[in-house]
């Protein structure tokens, strides 16, 4: 537990006194602000065409406002998290300190989940940005806070699965442009995936249209936590960092 | 402390290291010595941990590499080639984080980094990021963090790469000042620093162990002898056969070659056998004869021509491997 807190403080340190953070976190707050911005005026406007003709349903800030922001944010870390976890173990490799943690006495799998814990407080960090901007529903609105709790959570997951991937692919190679284009690829993919359920019935595309990464969070943004999508997301973590693991034992013995 | 045996290590198109055995005494200071690509980091990597042998074992401190590789890492201190640091950090925070990453206790990490800074000497830029420092000093701070937690042996690839003429002799008295608590392997392709800091070499070429001895004694075994230059002046009463003979009729002498013919004198090369010093029976007949003795001096073999005559001819380069 020690050695994945030392990996993963210093991991921290690397990203908050290099510019790497605060760069991510200032361009997230202005796309974040921004779409915060986006959702309030629709729904602002969306509010007085239903009362300027009278009647219409009655408004929910949560289902939308909220809801569809949320759903924005989790499309956004698909372009942000490839990009915070390239970096990982290439950059290990390259300056040659990859060296240093694989000949000290911790394992493979606390160097994985230290460094992928790291990745995950960063992305964390991220949602802080945005639990600001949602603050003004809150101050000049009342929504109900269940949904929104649930929406962060399957932002996490959603963001802890895409980082396992771009760990895994990072460790297989030196090259931080390589793992970042290879890792957004498989972001994208990914997201799309889903796309082919409309192709057809088959089975097999079924199970394609199953591992798309983003129908999975339409739950959670609407509140519900599902224990199938729960074990989707902790599968497909638990799947990026054993992939990690074993490409990090991989290297040592073609090395 | 170190026992290496029958250890192989392949890559998929070449054999980087060939059914190499040796072994290493607490406290010694072993030389690994061999022109580049022979298989010294290799080796190193096999004994750190870093990589699994294909073949062979390899022993730390009485534990397998292959089968308690952290007990094993747990007893090692390395310095890397490149020394292994983060550029963004300041070499004090990651001294702190290696000193927690090899398991000093909490209580004891801010001492220790402390005591290595004191005693790499670089104390004084504790508070400076990695990446604004010289080459020497980096090479100082990935010393520091291969003894930060007082390993019992400590292994170093090229600890002297790199660096200008002063700071290499700061490194090697720093390296012979920590002789004793550690037993300490050091890979290098200059010659004069094997026979400066190390008791001990192993020289390996294309992955294959050479020779290995004490310094001392390979360059005496290598010859089977020790060997003497004589100059002599017969002031035109004998020839140099006459006084080849006279030479190989002295005792103790195995081998005597005749070099230059000039007029002012003649040179000869004479081998004794090893541990005999023959050069006071040499003055004596010399003299005897009536002859004029120029010049007697005894020489060693360097390790440079042991070197270059083990691994066939192939001279040591400086640089980059």
């Amino acid at each position: 537990m020690r050695n994945i807190w030392t990996i993963c403080r210093r991991e921290l340190y690397s990203y908050f006194v290099s510019p790497v953070a605060w760069v991510i976190l200032a361009i997230f707050a202005i796309l974040s602000g921004f779409f915060t911005f986006a959702v309030t005026t629709s729904f602002l406007r969306y509010a007085l065409q239903s009362q300027m003709q009278g009647g219409g349903g009655p408004m929910n800030v949560n289902e939308q406002a909220i809801s569809p922001l949320l759903s924005n944010i989790a499309v956004i870390a698909i372009f942000f998290l490839p990009m915070i976890g390239m970096r990982l173990f290439a950059e290990e490799k390259r300056q040659g300190t990859f060296e240093l943690l694989a000949t000290s006495p911790i394992s493979d799998p606390q160097i994985v989940i230290g460094k992928w814990l790291a990745a995950l407080a960063l992305y964390g960090a991220m949602l802080l940005v945005l639990l600001l901007d949602c603050s003004f529903f809150f101050i000049y609105g009342n929504p109900d806070w269940k949904p929104f709790v649930t929406g962060f959570f399957g932002l996490l997951l959603q963001g802890g699965c895409l980082l396992a991937f771009a760990a895994f692919i990072s460790s297989t190679t030196k090259n931080q442009i390589v793992a970042g284009a290879a890792g957004f690829g498989l972001a994208l993919l990914l997201w799309v995936l889903n796309w082919v359920s409309s192709f057809g019935n088959s089975d097999f595309l079924q199970v394609l249209s199953y591992l798309s990464i983003l129908s999975h969070y339409d739950s959670f943004a609407r509140g519900v936590i599902d224990s199938k999508d729960l074990i989707f997301y902790c599968s497909m973590i638990f799947l990026g960092l054993f992939l990690t693991t074993r490409s990090l034992e991989s290297v040592r013995w073609r090395a | 402390m170190i026992q290496v045996e029958g250890l192989t290590k392949r890559y998929a198109r070449q054999v980087a290291v060939d059914n190499i055995s040796f072994e290493v005494n607490q406290g010694e200071i072993v030389g690994f010595l061999g022109p580049n690509g022979a298989g010294k980091t290799t080796t190193m990597r096999v004994l750190t941990c870093y990589m699994p042998p294909t073949a062979g074992s390899a022993k730390v401190a009485g534990f397998d590499v292959y089968e308690s590789p952290m007990e094993v890492k747990r007893r090692i201190g390395y310095l890397p080639e490149t020394p292994p640091l983060y550029p963004e950090m300041e070499v004090g925070d990651y001294l702190k984080f290696v000193a927690k990453l090899k398991r000093v206790p909490s209580g004891d990490v801010n001492r220790r980094v402390d005591e290595v800074a004191e005693r790499c000497s670089i104390a004084d830029v504790k508070d400076r990021l990695i990446s604004k420092l010289s080459k020497g000093y980096r090479q100082r701070v990935g010393l520091a963090q291969a003894i930060i937690h007082n390993p019992e042996v400590l292994i170093l690839d090229e600890p002297t790469s790199g660096l200008d003429p002063k700071q290499i002799i700061e490194t090697r008295e720093l390296i012979k000042g920590l002789a004793g608590d550690h037993t300490i392997i050091l890979s290098t392709h200059i010659l004069p620093e094997v026979e400066a800091i190390c008791q001990k070499v192993i020289i390996i070429n294309k992955g294959k162990l050479v020779a290995t001895d004490s310094v001392d004694n390979l360059t005496h075994r290598m010859h089977g002898s020790d060997a003497s230059v004589v100059v002599v002046d017969t002031a035109g009463q004998a020839d140099s056969t006459a006084v080849q003979q006279r030479l190989e009729q002295v005792s103790g002498v195995s081998k005597v070659l005749g070099r230059h013919v000039e007029d002012s004198g003649f040179t000869y090369e004479v081998e004794s056998l090893a541990g005999r010093d023959v050069r006071a029976d040499i003055a004596r007949v010399i003299v005897q004869s009536g002859w004029n003795l120029h010049e007697l001096k005894s020489v060693s073999f360097s390790l440079e021509e042991v070197f270059l005559e083990l691994t066939g001819g192939q001279a040591p380069q400086e640089g980059a491997e």
